[in-house]
C-alpha cells in the first residue's frame, strides 16, 4: 500500500518497481545482421530493473519533489552562492552545435566553440584583473590542484622545490587537500581577533621552504582580508606565490583587481559566481587565472587565436599538463559565458546587491543571534548559536527548524574557527520581501529556543523525512541495494 | 555532552593529557580512551587500530576514532610494542561509547619501560585537568 | 536586469537599514591598493533574443549529425538519449539543488544517487560505487592514487593501450608525487602485452583499459592474475565505453579491484568533451581508501527509510590534508542522468543496445576488410577499431571531410608508430547506408 499525503508521495527504489520485459528505450531499427561473437567473452545480463517510460517519468518527478532547491526557495548556503540559475543558459548549452559536438573534431569544424572558450578566458581575465587562464579544471577543487601544480612547477623551475604552504585557519578543506596532492605540508595561519589575517602571523611562518599562501578573499567569515597586499608582499619577498581561492568572487565583481592585490593564481567557481546550476552536487567548472609570468605553466591544450582562426595548442613545454580528458566541462562554460553576456556591464551590480543583501540580513539578525565578528560583511555573514546554547539549542536545531519555515538551512559548523557557525549567503537574486521573511523566521526560531526548545530539537517536522540516523549509516554502511 | 560530574573515571587506571587511559595487566598495559573523550566525540562509528607487533613511542599516533563528522587521532600513552588489539571494535565501535574502560579497550602494549606508567595522571590529577 | 530584483526603493530602504548612504559604501573596507582603477571592460548586456542569435551563430559552426557522418569515438560517443532524460533533468528541484548536506530536504537527490551507485556497481560487477568523479581521466588518476594508499607502494604499471589523454592526466596528477610509472606496451593483436609484468616487482597496481583505446577487449582475468601474483598489487580496470558491459563480462567479475572510467555514454551529451562522468567502483574491503562522496541507506526518527551522505570522514571537509582526495563538487547531475539512462534501458534493453552497437561495428569492419582496408589488430572489439589506410592517407581523410564524412581519428599524433592508422567508431546512431557510403568513399 503506497503512502501519500497531499502532494508528498512515497516512492520505491527503482528495483522495487517494474517488470521483466518492460522498456523505456526506443530501440533503433536493426539494419545489419548479427556479427559473430566469442561466447567466452559474454557476460551475464546486468541486474537492472525493466521499467516503462511513464514509470521513469513519475519516479524522477516524485523524487524531485523531495528536494529543496533554488527554484523552490531561498537556499542561503554560505560559500556556495546559490543564486538563481537562468533558464536561457540551459537553452544555449542544449543547442545541437554544443550538446552534440565531439571534442576531437578537426578545429576547422568547431570554430564557434573554440571562439567561445577564447572569449570566456578573456572575459574571466578582465573580471579578475589577471592575464591568462585555463578553463580546463572541472570544479573548484581541481582548479586548486591546477594552482598548486603551477606553484610546484614554478619552484621546481627555480631549481629548489619547496615543501610547505601557508593556509589560514578559515580555509575550505579543499585547500589543504589540494596542496597535499602536490606534496606540500599545510601550515595553518591563525586569523587575528578581527577575523582576518595579520601580516605578522604570515611573516612568522613564511620562509624560503614555503611555496606560498592560499587565501580566500573575502574569507569564509565573509570578511575582506584588508591586509592582503601586505601579506602578498611578505610572501613574494621570500620567493613565494599567492593563490586566491575565488569561491567568494561573487562579493567583489568589478570592485577588486586581483593582480593589484598581489594574487598570482586564482580559481573561479563558475557554478557559484557565474550562475551555472549546482545540479545536486555538480557538475561545476573551476577555471584558473594567472599572471603573465605564470601563463607558461597553464594546462594544455590552450585555445589560440591566429588571425581570425582559433586553434588548440599543446606546444608549451613548461605546462603542468592535462587535468581533464578534453577541455573541461564545456557545457558549463557555455552557460557561464551566456550569463556574463546577459549581464554585460551590469556585472558589478551583482556584487553590490549580493553584499547589500548580506548586510541587510546581518542588520536584521544581529540582535537575535551572536555575531562573533561584528564588522560590515561582504556577501555572507557568520552567526553562532552562543545565545541559544544556554537553552540546549544548537546550530543544528536552528538549521533544521528553518526547514519547517520553508527555507533551506545555511552552511553550518563552518568555518571551524567559529564554534556552532551559521554561515548565511543570501545572494543578489533574493528579493527584499524574501529576506524579510527569512529574518522573521530566524527571529521566531530564536524566540522558540527560549519558549519551546524541544520543538527545535525535534525539527524538522514538516519535511519528507524527520532527522536521519547518520550513525547507523556510518557504522553499517549500506551503499547499494 | 555531559557535565564532568556525570562522567565516570575509575581509580585503578591512569590517564594521559590526550585522554587515553592505561591499566596494568600482568606485564602488559591495556589502553583505551576515557569517558570524557568518548563523550566529546559523540557516537563513534569506526575505530582504526594498529597492527600487532608495531612499536610505538610515547605520544605516537597509533590509530584513530571516527564519529560521523570528526576524526580524532589516538596517541599512545606509553611507549612499547603492540601485542594485541580489540578486534571486536571492528563490528561494534559503539562499545567505546558504552564501555570505555571495559569492552571498549583498544590495544595491549608491552611497555618499553613499565615505570612510565607512574608518569601518567591519576584520577584526581586528570579530573583537575578537565576542570581546568 | 531581469535576474536582479531590487528596485531603487528597495535599495534605499535596505541601505538605510544597514546604515549606508550609497551602494559603493558597502565596499569601504576594501583598501585602495586592492581596487580596480578602471571599470570592467565588458560588452553591453545582450537581450535574451540577441543572446539566442549569438549562441546559435557560434554553435552553428560545429560539424554535427545529420549534416556530417562522424566516425569519432575515443572517449566521447554518439548515443541516442531519451527525451525523458533531458526533460527530467530540467526539473529545477534537481538541477538547482546542491550537495545534499541537509538530508531531510534532499531525499530526491540522495535516493537518485543511491540508485545510481547501485546500478553502477551492478553494471561493473563491483561491490561499491561512489557518487562520481569528474571524468574518466581523473577517475583513473584517483584510482592509481588509491592503490598507492592501500599498498603503500610507489610503482604503477600502466598499459599504453589506455586512452592517451587519460594517461596524460595521470602524469599530471602524479608528477609532484615521485611515483614511478612503468609503461606496458601493446601487442600485435591490439591488447596489452603482459610479459613485462613477470619481471616487475613492488607494484602498487596494474592498470589496463577494456575496451581499450583501440576498441580491443583486454584479457582482464589474465591481467588480474598477473597483478595478484605477489599478493599485494591491485588490478585497476579503466574504460571509456561502459555500454560494452551490456555484452562483455564486467571487469568486477574478472578480478578487478578498482574499476573506473568515463560514463558519458550513459545518457550524457558529448558537449565538446564535458561535462562527462567519472564512474568509480571498488571492493568493500577498500571502501575507506576510496575518494569521493558516498550515499548510504538509513532510517529517520520514525523508522522510515531514508538516505544520507556517509563515510564523510574520508573527505576533504573533515580530514583536510589527510583526505582520500580533494574532490568536493562532483558530477551529480550527470550521475543522475546516467541512472535515468540505465533505468530506461533496463537489463533487456542494455543487452539489446550493446549487441546492436557490436553488430554495427562488425558490419563496418567486414565491409572495409572486403574493400581491401587493413585492420591491423585482431582482438575482439566493441564500438571502435583501428584501420590502416594506404600511405598518403591524410589526403583521403581530407577528401572525405569535404564530403562531410569524418573518417575517424588519426592515431599518429598519439602513437607516432601508427602513421596512416585511424580509430573508427560506430554506434547505434550510425546506419548501414551511411557505412556503405563510407566504405565506397574510402576506397574510391
Amino acid at each position: 500500500m503506497m503512502d501519500a499525503h497531499a502532494l508528498l508521495f512515497e516512492e520505491p527504489l527503482l528495483w522495487e518497481m517494474g517488470a521483466p520485459g518492460r522498456s523505456a528505450f526506443s530501440m533503433p531499427e536493426r539494419d545489419v545482421p548479427e556479427h559473430p561473437l566469442e561466447p567466452a567473452l559474454v557476460g551475464d545480463y546486468p541486474d537492472f530493473p525493466d521499467l516503462s517510460e511513464p514509470e521513469i517519468v513519475r519516479h524522477y518527478t516524485r523524487l524531485s519533489q523531495w528536494n529543496m532547491s533554488v527554484d523552490t526557495t531561498m537556499y542561503p548556503l554560505g560559500s556556495c552562492t546559490m543564486k538563481y540559475n537562468p533558464k536561457t543558459n540551459e537553452r544555449q548549452a542544449a543547442l545541437p552545435g554544443i550538446a552534440r559536438a565531439h571534442p576531437l573534431l578537426p578545429t576547422e569544424l568547431s570554430q564557434g566553440l573554440l571562439r567561445l572558450m577564447f572569449e570566456l578566458e578573456r572575459l574571466l581575465a578582465e573580471i579578475t584583473g589577471l592575464d591568462a587562464g585555463s578553463l580546463q579544471p572541472a570544479a573548484g577543487a581541481q582548479g586548486e590542484l591546477a594552482g598548486m601544480l603551477i606553484f610546484y612547477a614554478h619552484h621546481a623551475d627555480q631549481g629548489r622545490p619547496r615543501t610547505k604552504i601557508l593556509i589560514p585557519d578559515t580555509a575550505h578543506g579543499t585547500n589543504p587537500a589540494s596542496a597535499a596532492l602536490c606534496g606540500f605540508t599545510a601550515v595553518a595561519v591563525p586569523s587575528g581577533p578581527e577575523g582576518i589575517l595579520e601580516p605578522d602571523a604570515v611573516a612568522a611562518r613564511m620562509d624560503d621552504d614555503t611555496a606560498g599562501i592560499m587565501v580566500t578573499n573575502p574569507n569564509t567569515l565573509g570578511l575582506f582580508e584588508t591586509h592582503i597586499r601586505q601579506v602578498a608582499d611578505l610572501v613574494h619577498a621570500k620567493g613565494g606565490l599567492v593563490y586566491a581561492d575565488g569561491a567568494n568572487m561573487n562579493a567583489v565583481l568589478g570592485q577588486v583587481h586581483m593582480g593589484a592585490m598581489g594574487v598570482d593564481v586564482l580559481h573561479l567557481n563558475l557554478h557559484k559566481t557565474f550562475s551555472t546550476p549546482h545540479g545536486g552536487g555538480g557538475p561545476g567548472a573551476g577555471p584558473v587565472c594567472v599572471t603573465q609570468a605564470l601563463a607558461r605553466y597553464l594546462p594544455v591544450p590552450r585555445v589560440l587565436k591566429v588571425d581570425d582562426h582559433f586553434t588548440l595548442g599543446s606546444d608549451f613545454p613548461q605546462s603542468i599538463g592535462k587535468l581533464h580528458a578534453f577541455y573541461g566541462n564545456f557545457g558549463i562554460l557555455a552557460r557561464a559565458y551566456s550569463y556574463i553576456l546577459s549581464l554585460g556591464a551590469d556585472l558589478p551590480r551583482v556584487s553590490q546587491l549580493a553584499v547589500l543583501n548580506a548586510n541587510y540580513l546581518r542588520a536584521g539578525l544581529r540582535n537575535h543571534y551572536h555575531l562573533p565578528y561584528d564588522r560590515p560583511c561582504m556577501h555572507e555573514c557568520v552567526f553562532s548559536d552562543k545565545h541559544q546554547l544556554p537553552h540546549k539549542v544548537t546550530t543544528l536545531d536552528i538549521a533544521k527548524r528553518l526547514i519547517d519555515y520553508g527555507f533551506h538551512p545555511p552552511t553550518i559548523y563552518f568555518p571551524l574557527v567559529v564554534p556552532g557557525a551559521l554561515m548565511i549567503e543570501p545572494t543578489e537574486t533574493e528579493t527584499k520581501e524574501t529576506l524579510d521573511r527569512f529574518i522573521a523566521a530566524l527571529v521566531s526560531i530564536a524566540r522558540e529556543a527560549e519558549t519551546d526548545p524541544e520543538r527545535l530539537r525535534q525539527a524538522p517536522l514538516r519535511a519528507q523525512r524527520r532527522r536521519l540516523d547518520e550513525v547507523q549509516a556510518a557504522r553499517k554502511p549500506c551503499l547499494t541495494g | 555532552m555531559k557535565d564532568i560530574e556525570e562522567l565516570h573515571f575509575p581509580e585503578d587506571i591512569r590517564y594521559s593529557q590526550d585522554h587515553e587511559w592505561a591499566r596494568p595487566e600482568g606485564d602488559l598495559f591495556v589502553v583505551g580512551i576515557s569517558d570524557y573523550a568518548q563523550d566529546q566525540l559523540g557516537d563513534i562509528v569506526f575505530v582504526e587500530l594498529p597492527a600487532t607487533g608495531r612499536t610505538l613511542t610515547e605520544g605516537e599516533d597509533f590509530g584513530s576514532v571516527e564519529s560521523v563528522k570528526a576524526v580524532s587521532e589516538l596517541l599512545a600513552p606509553l611507549a612499547g610494542e603492540v601485542v594485541a588489539v580489540n578486534a571486536e571494535l571492528e563490528d561494534q565501535p559503539e562499545m567505546v561509547n558504552s564501555q570505555p574502560y571495559k569492552g571498549g579497550w583498544m590495544m595491549k602494549i608491552k611497555p618499553a619501560n613499565g615505570a612510565d606508567y607512574d608518569q601518567l595522571m591519576d584520577r584526581d590529577a586528570y579530573l583537575n585537568m578537565l576542570k581546568g | 536586469m531581469r535576474y536582479l530584483p531590487h528596485t531603487e526603493a528597495d535599495i534605499a530602504a535596505m541601505l538605510a537599514a544597514v546604515g549606508c548612504g550609497r551602494l559603493e559604501e558597502l565596499f569601504n573596507e576594501i583598501p585602495a591598493d586592492c581596487r580596480r582603477t578602471a571599470p570592467l571592460e565588458l560588452p553591453p548586456a545582450y537581450s535574451e533574443w540577441a543572446l539566442d542569435h549569438h549562441m546559435e551563430t557560434l554553435a552553428g559552426t560545429t560539424a554535427t549529425a545529420p549534416d556530417y557522418d562522424i566516425y569519432l569515438g575515443a572517449g566521447s560517443y554518439a548515443h541516442h538519449i531519451p527525451e525523458t532524460i533531458q526533460q527530467l533533468l530540467r526539473r529545477g528541484e534537481l538541477f538547482t539543488a546542491y550537495t545534499p548536506y541537509q538530508p531531510e530536504v534532499s531525499q530526491g537527490t540522495l535516493q537518485a544517487i543511491y540508485e545510481y551507485q547501485t546500478l553502477v556497481a551492478r553494471l561493473l560487477g563491483m561491490e561499491a560505487a561512489n557518487a562520481s568523479i569528474y571524468d574518466g581521466a581523473s577517475a583513473l588518476a584517483e584510482a592509481l592514487l588509491m592503490a598507492v594508499r592501500i599498498t603503500k607502494r610507489r610503482r604503477l604499471a600502466i598499459s599504453q593501450a589506455i586512452h592517451p589523454l587519460y594517461r596524460q592526466v595521470v602524469e599530471t596528477y602524479l608528477r609532484p608525487t615521485g611515483f614511478e610509472i612503468v609503461p606496458l606496451p601493446y601487442g600485435p593483436d591490439g591488447r596489452t602485452d603482459l610479459t613485462p609484468l613477470t619481471d616487475l616487482r613492488d607494484l602498487a597496481a596494474v592498470a589496463v583499459q577494456s575496451p581499450n583505446f583501440f576498441g580491443c577487449i583486454e584479457d582482464v582475468a589474465a591481467v588480474s592474475d598477473a597483478a595478484h601474483a605477489d599478493g599485494t598489487a591491485l588490478m585497476v580496470a579503466a574504460f571509456s565505453e561502459p555500454l560494452a558491459f551490456g555484452l562483455y563480462s564486467a571487469p568486477g567479475h574478472l578480478g578487478a579491484d578498482i574499476v573506473c572510467g568515463e560514463g558519458q555514454s550513459l545518457g550524457i551529451p558529448r558537449s565538446f568533451g564535458g561535462p562527462g562522468l567519472g564512474l568509480f567502483a571498488c571492493r568493500t574491503t577498500h571502501l575507506r581508501a576510496m575518494p569521493g562522496r558516498l550515499v548510504g541507506k538509513t532510517v529517520d526518527l520514525e523508522g522510515r527509510r531514508g538516505f544520507v551522505l556517509t563515510l564523510a570522514t574520508r573527505e576533504q571537509h573533515i580530514r583536510r590534508e589527510r583526505a582520500t582526495s580533494n574532490i568536493c563538487t562532483n558530477q551529480g547531475l550527470c550521475a543522475t542522468a546516467a541512472a535515468m539512462y540505465m533505468a530506461s534501458l533496463g537489463a533487456t534493453g542494455l543487452r539489446q543496445l550493446a549487441r546492436l552497437n557490436y553488430d554495427k561495428t562488425g558490419y563496418l569492419q567486414n565491409a572495409l576488410q572486403r574493400a581491401g582496408v587493413v585492420l591491423p589488430f585482431t582482438a575482439p572489439v566493441f564500438n571502435e577499431f583501428v584501420v590502416r589506410l594506404p600511405a598518403g592517407s591524410a589526403a583521403t581523410h581530407r577528401r572525405l571531410m569535404a564530403r562531410r564524412i569524418i573518417a575517424g581519428l588519426p592515431l599518429e599524433p598519439f602513437y607516432p608508430e601508427l602513421a596512416d592508422h585511424y580509430l573508427l567508431c560506430v554506434t547505434e546512431t550510425g546506419s548501414k547506408a551511411a557505412m556503405d557510403r563510407l566504405v565506397a568513399e574510402v576506397t574510391a
